[in-house]
């Protein structure tokens, strides 16, 4: 079972590929359908999963459940985005959580106690995630820290500037502007109901789907995950690629802190404190790789849903979540053998 | 600032702090150095009382309320030199010791803590072994022992007065009951003592005391039949509030009587009931947070037991200080293997036979601010 990758890195041209596909074994055919599309290996485990609780209990593919479903998830899934970014550079964010409850601090506590209108406020939140994100690609880029020491340490500072401007004080829904709890609000398609959160959510996926798969700039993102150095070379501004790639997270970081002021009809800095970690689990299982250059939004939705199904599930199946905890950390490690498995195409 | 209020149980310690009090004000005056952790006044020494006051965090409202307490005390008694110190966040056992060992090195005669766990254990052994007096504020040690005493809220009493308020406001009606509580994967003596508190004020067999979710799903309730839905872990804060809800909803869609841990948890789950357009259904909780107060005010909270973090540290430290005078040690309540520092049941929805007072009352000595 030799590879049929020619050495070098030098790419295969098409009509090689052909000749070399026809002389594989089912395994390497699948290495390359799988490397081709890492989404596809989570979706499987994504329908098994909802199968499986389906048959547990009826009630879990209602339209109800369902839709819970999707809400319970779209505040990690929305973080995960950003953390995909910079899980494709082969770098790690652990300030996500962090970022978004400092921006969601400062544009609901700017709108209630300083009396800015709702548009401004939420401006100048997403404004601060923006450029929280743009001091950590600033750190790894210009001062080349590794980015899981950076993120590490401003995880301790957005927390603490969190904290401190807020008091640690909770601003409750009535306070804030319709806008800021706008997220909150939904409306019903064929029984399923939507909030405005889990709709721009999507709308995310799709903005950052596209951008990763049709644009320059998204194959300079995953140029400068595969390997820095080349992509250097062959002309791309690595780390301008890099600064643009945290900033753009910090920019997701912020909106996903509108989201989840809908979802807890409240802004409290005691929030979403399991994201920063949850992010980077919806990551991996979603088929991105950790080592950068291969992987995806889609993967990382799909990720993030499966984690949530599990929760859900086992809740509505009445065992104990720390089952939950179980499958969610053999689904981190399979994903990574699986994702171990399919570099050897490479090699 | 707060003001506590004087209620029947807590006379007599009111009558201790004036005597503390005049006592404070015969001593020399100073002020109270707080520090973080490790500041570097020198506790022991000359006729200062040095006071340790380590909380979970020093984030959450309860706990600055209780730092607020302590200084506030500190102050008035002019010879207390106070340090404050917590641990980093909720259950961080190390920063709690580290916090411990300081407060022994610095030569102070007492500690106040609300230990994050089990671990801090052999710390408070060693204090005490030094000649610390060692009081537990909120949260008791397991074994409650393991310190002098504890300042505490009677949390299962907490539980039993919104039960029984429960009871009354459904009035005979079949109960389905969403029980929210702190955790479901570890044990902590508050997440059981409000639970089990609250169905037995309901007239709800707990079977054992000490365990949530044991008891019979369906049954009777004093007055009529129950259905519990659901016993689901909330973290104590909104968004795992709104999650549980709606995890309990999607087994019973038919839930009218929601008991939350907390304030946050209950707004949450208030969030959730809203966006699956229920109505005609009842929340209860506990805390008593200015936050919370406004809430029962609002209707969106049924009633809540307050408890007075306040009054804690304050007793807590009155209660070194004349230790370290006079050798006099506090002593439990009566019935109680802990010092109640009082809870009272706020509403505006009145039930009889239990004691409440009204959200205007309860906004007066609440804790935290409301937003």
């Amino acid at each position: 079972m030799t590879s049929s990758a020619t050495k070098g890195g030098a790419r295969e041209s098409a009509a090689q590929a052909e000749l070399s596909r026809r002389a594989q074994s089912p395994a390497q055919r699948l290495q390359h359908v799988l490397h081709s599309n890492p989404a596809i290996s989570p979706a499987i485990i994504l329908v098994l999963t909802v199968v499986v609780f389906s048959l547990l209990n009826s009630r879990f593919a209602s339209a109800n459940s369902l839709s819970l479903l999707v809400q319970q998830t779209a505040i990690v899934a929305a973080l995960a985005i950003g953390q995909t970014l910079v899980i494709l550079t082969a770098g790690i964010d652990l300030s996500v959580g962090a970022i978004a409850i400092l921006s969601m601090m400062v544009m609901a506590t700017v709108a209630a106690k300083n009396g800015v209108p709702g548009p401004v406020a939420l401006l100048i939140g997403v404004a601060l995630g923006t450029l929280a994100g743009a001091l950590n690609g600033f750190l790894v880029t210009r001062l080349n820290l590794p980015p899981f020491i950076v993120t590490l340490g401003s995880l301790s500072i957005f927390t603490a500037l969190a904290l401190l401007y807020s008091n640690g004080q909770s601003i409750g829904a009535d306070q804030m502007p319709d806008l800021l709890n706008w997220t909150g609000n939904s409306f019903s398609i064929a029984g399923f109901v939507v909030t405005n959160g889990v709709v721009i959510v999507l709308l995310m996926y799709l903005v950052v789907g596209f951008a990763l798969s049709q644009t320059a700039w998204g194959r300079h993102v995953y140029a400068v995950g595969d390997d820095a150095e080349s992509a250097r070379l062959s002309g791309i501004a690595s780390k301008r690629v890099l600064l643009s790639v945290y900033t753009v997270a910090g920019l997701i970081f912020g909106i996903a802190a509108w989201c989840q002021i809908g979802r807890a009809s409240v802004a409290s800095p005691n929030g979403i404190v399991d994201a920063n970690l949850n992010s980077i689990t919806a990551v991996v299982i979603g088929g991105t790789s950790l080592f950068g250059g291969r992987g995806g939004v889609l993967g990382t939705l799909i990720g993030a849903l499966i984690v949530q199904a599990f929760a859900t599930g086992l809740s509505l199946a009445g065992v104990d979540q720390n089952y939950r905890l179980l499958a969610v950390g053999i689904l981190v490690i399979a994903a990574v053998a699986v994702d171990q498995w399919i570099r050897k195409v490479k090699s | 600032m707060l003001s506590t209020v004087s209620t029947r149980r807590t006379r007599a310690a009111v009558a201790l702090s004036v005597a503390g009090l005049a006592l404070g004000l015969s001593a020399c005056g100073g002020n109270s150095g707080s520090g973080s952790g490790s500041s570097g006044s020198s506790g022991g020494s000359g006729d200062k009382i040095g006071v340790s006051l380590i909380t979970k965090d020093s984030t959450n409202p309860f706990f600055v309320a209780m730092q607020n307490g302590a200084k506030q005390e500190a102050q008035k008694a002019g010879n207390i030199d106070l340090t404050v110190a917590s641990g980093s966040k909720d259950g961080d056992e190390a920063g709690q010791i580290t916090a411990i060992e300081n407060s022994i090195a610095k030569g102070d005669k007492g500690i106040l803590i609300t230990p994050n766990g089990p671990g801090v254990n052999a710390s408070i052994k060693k204090a005490r072994a030094q000649g610390l007096y060692v009081i537990a504020l909120d949260t008791p040690p397991d074994p409650a022992d393991t310190v002098d005493i504890t300042f505490a809220t009677d949390n299962f009493k907490a539980g039993e007065l919104i039960g029984q308020w429960a009871k009354a406001q459904m009035g005979g009606k079949p109960a389905v009951i969403a029980l929210l509580d702190l955790f479901n994967d570890k044990v902590v003596s508050v997440d059981y003592n409000r639970d089990q508190g609250f169905l037995s004020g309901m007239g709800i067999d707990t079977v054992d005391k000490k365990k949530n979710g044991d008891e019979a799903k369906t049954g009777n309730y004093d007055g009529g039949t129950y259905t519990i839905v659901c016993n689901e872990p909330t973290q104590g804060a909104e968004d795992g509030g709104r999650t549980a809800m709606e995890n309990c909803l999607t087994k019973n869609p038919n839930i009218n009587l929601v008991y939350t841990i907390n304030e946050p948890a209950a707004t949450g789950a208030d969030a959730a009931l809203k966006a699956a357009k229920k109505t005609g259904y009842t929340i209860v909780s506990v805390d008593g947070g200015c936050q919370g107060v406004k809430e029962v005010k609002d209707g969106v909270i049924g009633a809540t037991s307050q408890q007075y973090p306040l009054k804690m540290a304050q007793l807590g430290v009155e209660a070194i200080s004349k230790y370290a005078k006079d050798g006099t040690k506090p002593s439990t309540s009566p019935g109680l293997d802990f010092f109640d520092t009082g809870v009272q049941l706020v509403t505006d929805k009145p039930a009889n036979g239990v004691t409440s007072i009204t959200s205007d009352e309860g906004s007066k000595v609440c804790w935290g601010s409301a937003s």
